[in-house]
């Protein structure tokens, strides 16, 4: 049984990193802003098990757990924000949500 | 024997006052400043009762004030006999003047303020007079100039007071700097500034360095006592008030300079080109101040030249090496100046603030007890023998006599022209007709004891008082002849002054109109000050406006604190933009700048 190369990980990562940034970047509404990050989140996680893996080291997989742990409180507050930007604005467009400027 | 109350009780005084004087009563004020200033003048006293006979200096030792390397300053008093002379000139006329003022300042606004200066001029001239180094003298030198500065600008309100001000500090400046660095240059060659390390090594010392030092000297005492080329700042002084000129710019603070010299003999005697152009200095400014004193017609500014003159005679007897000589004069000097000064109050206090001669004229039976006082102190001015003035100034010309003929001529032609100008204001005042619109009324008696106490002293303090022999320096034998025609030179200046002021008085106009230019010259006071306007002070304030203002200030400071900000905002502008509030912008900038970052690295590591 021959092993999948490292390079193939690696490159759905970065692919998957991109379509996360181009989401990011380019969708308008929030929730989809906001799985662009998860996605973004997970495309490093793959990397970091990748090179854990290659280098024979645990501190990959740790790194893994903390984004992991940090993703999970992210997207309780971030939904929190969501509901609550939903509940006084009746929108999801990011662009509307710009009172900070001026 | 605690010498440190001396000064310290004045300071006391100026302290309460200062602090507390606003509040309280006339009389509050008078008890705490003249109270002090006789504190200090019984300690005085009873220092030399318990010193006496005092052949040696006593000294004290209060704590080191500065040690660095080999410099070791400590705050230190001393007493020997040159000082005791002082400390009595100082408490005992400054008391007296101090009493005067109750009377002048009466009817003044900021009483207790006149009087809290005055007193902190007591402590800072007491610390001049009993420091036992150059450095502790020369806070109380810094100090009595600046309460010279705050009283002559005494009427703050008045452009020319504050002017008169600012123009002795500045001038002072000059001279000050002078002291300074006579001060490093001991350091430098004696490693020390206490009197008598330096004039221990005085001797043994190269004769360059000590007339380097003696010139440096010099100067500085040619600010503070007014010689030539810095006496400007002496005749505008008259701003302040009369006790004041009395006080400070006739009896005490302008001998400073005479006083340091004098304590400095030891340099002196061992640089004899140093000497020899104090000397020069003492006789051109004694006749120079002389002649502009002839022409002028505010009572004050007669009696100012007349100040610069004298102590030009005090210069020249301790260039002379007459030091005792000097000394005898500034102490004679002090009793019959500041009694011309205090009468002259007397007369501005009569006529309610006027000054000038021409408005005044009679007064002789108006006020009685300020002419018959004031006639003692121009009678000993003169010299006329037995009045105090003729013993010192006989000693000086003997003294110059012996050192240089030509200078005994010049001071006696000086004595001459002393003695006329002085009449010419007491008969101008004095005598003939009223000729002002006010009506004169005599002092109350708290301004016409003082005058008398200096009366007395005018007229016995030369014979009573053996200045020199006390300072253990007897001159040389008495020349009669020589005498005898210093005093006919005084007689006749009297006599003349009486021929044209008195006796024909449209004379003096007369004499007047036929030397016009010389004339008006001498009144013009040589245009000193314009020329000096002309010389130093407009170039240096149009240098300073056109290059240090418009140029260094405005384009060089201004410009870079101003080009900083003006550069930091238009880089702000441009940032500015960056901030659109539009996450997804923010996210692309993120995004740019990882990737600006990871091909950065990516140079700059090598790819693999």
């Amino acid at each position: 049984m021959t092993e999948v190369p490292i390079s193939w990980f690696l490159t759905l990562s970065a692919v998957l990193f991109v379509l996360g940034v181009a989401g990011f970047v380019f969708r308008r509404s929030v929730v989809t802003v906001f799985m662009s990050i998860e996605l973004m989140l997970n495309a490093v996680n793959l990397s970091f098990v990748t090179f854990s893996y290659q280098l024979q080291q645990v501190n990959g997989h740790l790194f893994a757990f903390f984004v992991m742990v940090v993703a999970a409180a992210e997207a309780a507050v971030g939904l929190a924000i969501i509901l609550t930007v939903f509940k006084n604005r009746a929108t999801l467009n990011i662009d509307d949500v710009d009172s900070m400027k001026n | 024997m605690q010498l440190w109350l001396i000064p310290v009780l004045p300071l006391a005084g100026f302290l309460i006052n200062g602090l507390f004087g606003r509040r309280f009563s006339k009389g509050a004020v008078n008890a705490v400043a003249i109270g002090s200033v006789a504190l200090s003048f019984a300690w005085v006293l009873k220092t030399i009762l318990a010193l006496s006979p005092l052949a040696g200096a006593y000294s004290e030792h209060y704590f080191t004030w500065i040690r660095s390397g080999i410099v070791n300053i400590g705050c230190d008093l001393a007493v020997d006999r040159l000082t005791i002379v002082m400390l009595l000139v100082v408490t005992g006329v400054g008391a007296v003047i101090h009493v005067y003022s109750i009377g002048y300042m009466a009817h003044e606004g900021g009483y207790y303020r006149f009087f809290a200066f005055l007193n902190l001029f007591m402590f800072f001239m007491l610390v001049l007079v009993l420091a036992s180094n150059y450095l502790v003298m020369f806070v109380g030198w810094e100090g009595v100039g600046l309460c010279s500065y705050l009283l002559i600008g005494f009427y703050f309100d008045k452009k020319f007071a504050t002017d008169a001000g600012n123009k002795a500090f500045i001038v002072n400046r000059i001279g000050d700097f002078g002291f300074s660095l006579a001060m490093f240059y001991m350091v430098k060659n004696f490693g020390s500034l206490d009197f008598a390390t330096v004039f221990k090594q005085a001797p043994g010392a190269p004769e360059a360095t000590l007339t380097i030092i003696g010139l440096l000297l010099m100067l500085g005492a040619c600010g503070k006592s007014a010689q030539l080329p810095l006496y400007v700042w002496l005749p505008d002084a008259m701003a302040g008030p009369t006790p004041v000129s009395a006080l400070i710019h006739a009896a005490t603070m302008v001998t400073a300079g005479v006083y340091m010299t004098a304590r400095s003999w030891a340099i002196y005697a061992h640089a004899p080109a140093a000497a020899e152009t104090v000397a020069i200095i003492g006789i051109a400014t004694a006749f120079f101040a002389a002649t502009i004193g002839l022409a002028q017609n505010d009572i004050k500014k007669v009696f100012a030249y007349s100040t610069v003159s004298q102590l030009g005679y005090m210069f020249l007897g301790v260039g002379c090496g007459a030091f005792s000589a000097g000394i005898y004069h500034l102490v004679t000097h002090a009793f019959f100046k500041a009694l011309l000064f205090l009468g002259a109050g007397s007369v501005i206090h009569a006529l309610s603030g006027e000054q000038d001669l021409r408005n005044m004229g009679g007064l002789r039976k108006k006020t009685p007890w300020t002419f018959w006082t004031m006639m003692c102190a121009a009678v000993a001015i003169a010299g006329v023998p037995p009045f105090a003035g003729f013993f010192s100034k006989d000693a000086i010309l003997l003294a110059a006599h012996h050192y240089a003929p030509w200078m005994y001529w010049l001071g006696t032609i000086t004595a001459g022209m002393t003695a006329f100008y002085v009449f010419r204001a007491m008969f101008l005042a004095f005598f003939g007709e009223y000729r002002g619109h006010e009506h004169p009324h005599e002092s109350p008696p708290v301004m016409l004891v003082p005058l008398a106490v200096l009366a007395l002293l005018s007229i016995g303090g030369g014979f009573a008082l053996n200045v020199p022999e006390f300072l253990g320096t007897a001159g040389g034998e008495e020349d009669r002849a020589l005498m005898a025609i210093s005093t006919a030179a005084g007689v006749m200046g009297i006599a003349l002054a009486w021929l044209m002021y008195v006796a024909k008085p449209g004379m003096a106009d007369s004499f007047a109109a036929s030397m016009r230019g010389l004339y008006t010259l001498v009144y013009n006071k040589y245009f000193v000050d314009e020329i000096y306007g002309a010389a130093v002070v407009n170039p240096l304030v149009g240098g300073s406006r056109a290059v240090l203002w418009k140029g260094v200030d405005v384009g060089l400071i201004d410009g870079a604190a101003n080009g900083v900000g003006a550069r930091a905002r238009n880089i702000g502008s441009v940032l500015r933009l960056m901030q659109s509030g539009n996450i997804r912008s923010y996210a692309t900038w993120v995004l740019f700048g990882s990737v600006v970052l990871i091909v950065a690295l990516g140079i700059a590591g090598g790819l693999r």
